[in-house]
């Protein structure tokens, strides 16, 4: 069998005395897109962040290709730029463009020249299908477009894994869906994702995984169709309806 | 003599008052903003160093410190009054001008940081890169007004006898027993160097704005 791109041993997280998730295992093959879902509060984002040392884990290990990234003396800049990663309230520098929001990551971290950085941002900017809006500042996008920037910036450092961070919670309902056909797209190309999310439209049509987390810890982990026809736990099959019921109508009227 | 007779014999001050003001800006400025930096960044020590350094410089008359710092610097090192002075003068807008790149940092949100960190940016690039050319702009409505403030107490290296605008003032209301005229035309070519200097940092604020849909 060939080594998972991701894989997670016994990952504890704990500020002071709460536990913010405990002893999580997880693997991620190359070009599998992972979805997980849970209540909030339960620790996905603070996983994510986990995965790409923003935050320490208190215990366990992180591997990356092979790679011990929770090891000692490693150098948290480098993971990083092999690891992308889009946040729910976007994040784009505020004082670039959305040009230079993805050229910044190619001259600085890559020492691209600026002609070379240049012409592989604008090509990350079209796949993003924003061509048009290239030259304009955040303040002048809107949160779809701003969203598909983050999206773009994060794939031009050429990541070996895409983490996204809720990406879509906070747009409006009808902006939802180009970030989403964008992640779709990302996702049959190839990409190797790990997505946080409650739109269950997404996670059904693209989830090679679904993982369900509630309070610290991973309830159940299945493909779609085992989570959403036979989930096992009473307690998934009770999130995912409700969450179904919540989010469906948003995400239809969406796309 | 009439007020013209005044404010050229005054005005040739001027000059004493623009480079002091032109010394202690920039040299506040950039301890300024390395005392915010370790303030924010430099580990507890430091940052307690930081804000005991701020807490007294500000809590003292600028006069008072300037006569204390002015006998440190001018028995350290051998400089004229008005180098003197205006290193003095410079340290002491210092502490004004870390807490308003201080509090100019902290009004860029956290995200900022952790995106350009997230990218793979070390966090000396992620400071200079994102967090400084967003605070900066942020501290320039503050910053104007402390560069209006460093011209006005300018005046007060007169106290150490260089031949600055308000010295001119004094010198010649002493001649010709003429107060009222000779401090009115120094009051006037203050409000102007103030007036201009304010002018231009607004066009640069307006200059240096980041576009946004209103």
């Amino acid at each position: 069998m060939t080594e998972p791109i991701l894989r997670i041993r016994n990952l504890t997280k704990k500020y002071a005395d709460k536990v913010i998730f405990q002893h999580i295992d997880l693997e991620v093959k190359s070009g599998d897109t992972i979805v997980i879902i849970g209540p909030s509060g339960t620790g996905k984002s603070t996983l994510l962040r986990c995965i790409n040392l923003l935050t320490r884990p208190n215990e366990g290990q992180i591997f990356l290709n092979g790679e011990e990234i929770t090891a000692k003396g490693i150098n948290e800049d480098h993971v990083r730029q092999r690891i992308g990663m889009v946040f729910q309230n976007f994040l784009l520098f505020n004082h670039l463009t959305a040009l230079e929001n993805v050229k910044l990551g190619l001259t600085k971290v890559r020492h691209m020249k600026a002609e070379e950085a240049e012409v592989k941002a604008i090509s990350h900017l079209k796949r993003v299908g924003l061509s048009e809006h290239m030259d304009k500042y955040p303040g002048q996008l809107s949160g779809g477009q701003q969203q598909r920037v983050g999206i773009a910036r994060a794939l031009a450092m050429d990541p070996e894994i895409m983490l996204f961070d809720e990406p879509t919670s906070a747009l409006d309902p009808e902006l939802i869906g180009e970030v989403l056909e964008v992640m779709r797209d990302l996702s049959k190309s190839g990409m190797t994702m790990v997505v946080v999310t409650h739109e269950m439209g997404f996670a059904r049509e693209v989830a090679d995984s679904i993982i369900f987390m509630e309070r610290g810890s991973i309830v159940e982990e299945g493909s779609p169709e085992e989570l959403f026809e036979h989930a096992h736990f009473p307690r998934t099959r009770e999130f995912l309806g409700k969450i179904s019921e919540l989010y469906g109508k948003k995400e239809k009227k969406g796309e | 003599m009439d007020l013209g007779n005044f404010l050229s014999y005054i005005a040739s001050g001027t000059l004493y008052t623009l480079g002091a003001s032109l010394i202690a800006l920039p040299a506040g400025l950039i301890l300024g903003l390395l005392f915010a930096l370790l303030y924010l960044y430099g580990g507890k020590v430091l940052s307690n160093l930081m804000a005991v350094y701020s807490t007294v410089m500000r809590g003292i008359p600028p006069i008072v410190l300037l006569f204390v710092l002015y006998f440190v610097v001018s028995g350290s090192v051998n400089l004229s009054p008005f180098l003197a002075g205006s290193i003095s003068l410079g340290i002491i807008s210092s502490a004004y001008q870390m807490e308003i790149i201080r509090g100019a940092i902290q009004c860029v949100s956290g995200g900022q940081l952790m995106a350009a960190r997230a990218i793979g940016l070390s966090q000396t690039q992620a400071v200079r890169e994102i967090l400084l050319p967003q605070a900066l702009r942020i501290a320039l409505p503050s910053w104007s007004n402390e560069a209006a403030i460093v011209i006005k107490d300018s005046s007060l290296i007169y106290a150490l006898g260089v031949p600055e605008i308000l010295r001119r003032a004094q010198l010649i209301s002493a001649s010709t027993q003429q107060p009222f005229l000779a401090y009115s035309a120094a009051a006037i070519i203050y409000f102007a160097l103030v007036f201009i200097t304010t002018r231009l940092l607004g066009r640069l604020e307006q200059k240096l704005a980041i576009p946004a849909n209103p």
